[in-house]
C-alpha cells in the first residue's frame, strides 16, 4: 500500500483547491440551513412529533452532503482523472490500483465527513439541536449510505464516455434526488402525488435511515433501507469494477 | 555492456489492423536507442509493450530480464517512463507532484536537486496547469527520473515544443545517458533521432525497416553530398562537370548545385570556380541526412 497516505493527502489538498466543490460540500449546507433557520426557526411542532424543524433538516441534509459528492464531485473526478491521463501517468509507476482506489474513496468520504461536521457544528451551536440515537449506529448508517453512494458515483464514471458526460448524468440525478427523496424538504411537506415518487430514488433510504438512527429507532424498523443501500454497494461496484479502465 | 531490452517477433493487432508486426530488437545497456517513424507507424504501441503498459498479442519482451507482464511492479519500479499521452491533476503543485510519486518507490532520489537539474527550481509552487508544454515535459522527465532508473523510456518528447526548447532537451538525455542509463527514446523528427541517438531502429507500417547507427545508415546509403553556392551572372560550368568525383550539376536560378562523392568535392569545386575566375559567395555543403534515409527507405518524406 506504498503512496496511499500520500495520495489521500494530495487528493484531499486537491479537492478543497477546486473552490465550487468544497463550496457545496462544506460551505453551502452549514448556509441552507442558517437560511432555513432563520425563516422557520427550531420550535418543537406536532408536525415532526414535538420536534423542531431544525432537529429534523440536519439528519436530513446529511443525505444531501453525501449525494453532491457521490453522484457529482465523485463521477466528475474519477472520470476527468482517466479521461485527461492522470490514470495512465500512475499507471506507470509501481503504485498498486488497490492503493490508487482506497485513497481516491478515502479522500471523497474525508470531505463528506468534513460537510457533515460542519453541519452538525452549525446546528448545535445555533440551533441547539436534539440528537436521541447512538453515535455508532449513525456512523454506520452514514458509512452504508455513502459507499452505496459512491458505489453509484463510480458506476457513472465507469459508463460515462467522457468527463462532461459524467457530470451531466451525475447532476441528472442528484438533482431530482435532492428534493425528492426528503433530503431538502422533509416528505411530509411533499403533496401525496409527489411522493409517489420517493421509493423509487436510493436517497430516500439514506435520509430515512440516518434520520431514523438519529432519533433513536432500532435497526430493525430500517430493513428496507439496509437492503437497498447494501444493493447499491453490491450492484453498483461489481458494475464499476468490470467498466474500470485506465484510459 | 549487457542487454536491457530484448524484444522477439512482437506482433500487436488493434482490430483488423496489425498496429506492429513482427518486430524484433535489442537495446543495450547505456545507449541511446531510438525508434523513429512516422505517426502511426507502431513506434508508441512497441514501447508501450515493453514498458508493459500493453499486452503484445504475440512474441516474447524482456526487460532488465524481467516479462513485463508478469512482473509489471518489479520493472517498474526499476524503470522510468515518459508517456507521450499523460497528464496531471491541473492544480496538483511542482514540489507535489515529484512529492508524490516519489512515495510510490522504494528507492528515490532527491526531488530538489532534479528540480534545480530540469531548470524548474524557481517553478516549485507553480500549478501543472500554470506551465508551459516545455515545462510540463521537463516536469514528467523529473517524475521519470525520481526514482533513479536503470531504463528510461520517453516517448515523443520534444513533440510540441520550439527548436530551442528541443535542443535543450537533447542536451538533458544525453545528460541522463552520462548518468549510465539506458534510454529508449521515439521520435518521428529524423533530426533528433540522427543527432541524438546512439543507435536507431526505423519503423514504418509497424516493422523495422533499418536498424543501425545514424552514421552507418547514412553511409549504406551511398547517397551524394552537395556543394550549393551563388553565382552573379553567366558562366561556363563545363570544368565543373569533368572533374573527378562529381555526378551532375544543376541550376535553379543564380543558384548552383554540384553533386559529388569523395572526401575532396568542396576543395576541388572551390579550386575549380577560382582557376576559372568566377566569383561566387554563400557556397556551403549539404550532406545526406537520415530524412534522405527514411526517403531513400520507405519512398516516403517524413514531415511533422
Amino acid at each position: 500500500m506504498r503512496g496511499f497516505w500520500k495520495l489521500l493527502l494530495v487528493q484531499a489538498k486537491l479537492y478543497l483547491r477546486e473552490p465550487v466543490a468544497t463550496f457545496f460540500t462544506v460551505i453551502y449546507p452549514p448556509l441552507m440551513l442558517l437560511l432555513f433557520g432563520a425563516i422557520y426557526g427550531n420550535k418543537p411542532t406536532p408536525f415532526f412529533g414535538g420536534r423542531g424543524t431544525m432537529d429534523v433538516t440536519v439528519p436530513a441534509y446529511i443525505g444531501l452532503i453525501i449525494v453532491t459528492v457521490g453522484l457529482i464531485g465523485l463521477p466528475i473526478g474519477a472520470a476527468a482523472a482517466r479521461e485527461s491521463g492522470v490514470l495512465r501517468r500512475f499507471r506507470a509507476t509501481p503504485l498498486h490500483p488497490l492503493a490508487y482506489i482506497l485513497s481516491d474513496i478515502a479522500s471523497y468520504l474525508s470531505m463528506t465527513v468534513i460537510g457533515v461536521l460542519m453541519l452538525i457544528l452549525t446546528g448545535a451551536i445555533v440551533f441547539h439541536i436534539r440528537f436521541e440515537g447512538s453515535v455508532a449506529s449513525v456512523l454506520v448508517g452514514f458509512l452504508l449510505g455513502t459507499t452505496g453512494f459512491f458505489a453509484l458515483g463510480y458506476l457513472i464514471a465507469g459508463l460515462a464516455p467522457t468527463a462532461r458526460a459524467a457530470q451531466t448524468v451525475g447532476m441528472v440525478l442528484a438533482f431530482p434526488m435532492m428534493f425528492l427523496s426528503g433530503a431538502t424538504i422533509p416528505l411530509e411537506v411533499l403533496p401525496a402525488k409527489v411522493q409517489v415518487i420517493s421509493p423509487y430514488i436510493p436517497l430516500t433510504y439514506v435520509v430515512s435511515l440516518i434520520k431514523g438512527l438519529w432519533f433513536g429507532d432500532p435497526w430493525s424498523q430500517h430493513w428496507t433501507e439496509i437492503a437497498v443501500l447494501v444493493g447499491c454497494l453490491l450492484v453498483g461496484g461489481a458494475i464499476a469494477a468490470r467498466t474500470f479502465r485506465w484510459e | 555492456m549487457g542487454i536491457a531490452v530484448e524484444v522477439n517477433d512482437l506482433y500487436k493487432l488493434y482490430r483488423a489492423v496489425r498496429a506492429v508486426d513482427g518486430v524484433s530488437f535489442t537495446v543495450e545497456e547505456g545507449e541511446i536507442f531510438g525508434m523513429v517513424g512516422p505517426n502511426g507507424a507502431g513506434k508508441t504501441t512497441t514501447i508501450e509493450c515493453v514498458e508493459g503498459l500493453r499486452r503484445p498479442d504475440r512474441g516474447t519482451v524482456r526487460v532488465l530480464g524481467l516479462d513485463p507482464q508478469r512482473d509489471g511492479y518489479e520493472l517498474r519500479r526499476r524503470i522510468g517512463v515518459q508517456l507521450q499521452e499523460a497528464s496531471l491533476p491541473p492544480r496538483l503543485k511542482v514540489w507535489e507532484a515529484l512529492d508524490l510519486f516519489s512515495s510510490f518507490y522504494p528507492h528515490r532520489v532527491d526531488g530538489k536537486a532534479l528540480l534545480e537539474q530540469l531548470g524548474l527550481a524557481d517553478k516549485r509552487n507553480a500549478a501543472f496547469e500554470k506551465l508551459s508544454a516545455g515545462q510540463k515535459q521537463r516536469l514528467f522527465i523529473a517524475l521519470a527520473l525520481i526514482n533513479d532508473p536503470e531504463l528510461v523510456f520517453l516517448d515523443e518528447l520534444t513533440t510540441g515544443l520550439d527548436p530551442q526548447a528541443r535542443r535543450a532537451m537533447w542536451d538533458l538525455v544525453r545528460g541522463i545517458r552520462e548518468r549510465g542509463k539506458t534510454v529508449f527514446l521515439t521520435t518521428h523528427f529524423m533530426e533528433e533521432a540522427e543527432r541524438l541517438c546512439d543507435r536507431v531502429a526505423i519503423i514504418d507500417h509497424g516493422k523495422i525497416v533499418a536498424l543501425d547507427t545514424p552514421e552507418n545508415l547514412i553511409r549504406s546509403l551511398g547517397a551524394e553530398q552537395r556543394v550549393v553556392f551563388t553565382v552573379d551572372g553567366q558562366w561556363d560550368d563545363t570544368p565543373l562537370r569533368g572533374m573527378p568525383g562529381v555526378t551532375r550539376v544543376e541550376h535553379i536560378g543564380e543558384r548552383t548545385v554540384v553533386y559529388g562523392r569523395g572526401e575532396g568535392l568542396v576543395g576541388g569545386v572551390v579550386g575549380a570556380l577560382e582557376r576559372m575566375g568566377v566569383r561566387f559567395r554563400d557556397l556551403r555543403t549539404e550532406q545526406p541526412t537520415m530524412e534522405d534515409v527514411f526517403l531513400a527507405l520507405t519512398g516516403r518524406v517524413l514531415r511533422e
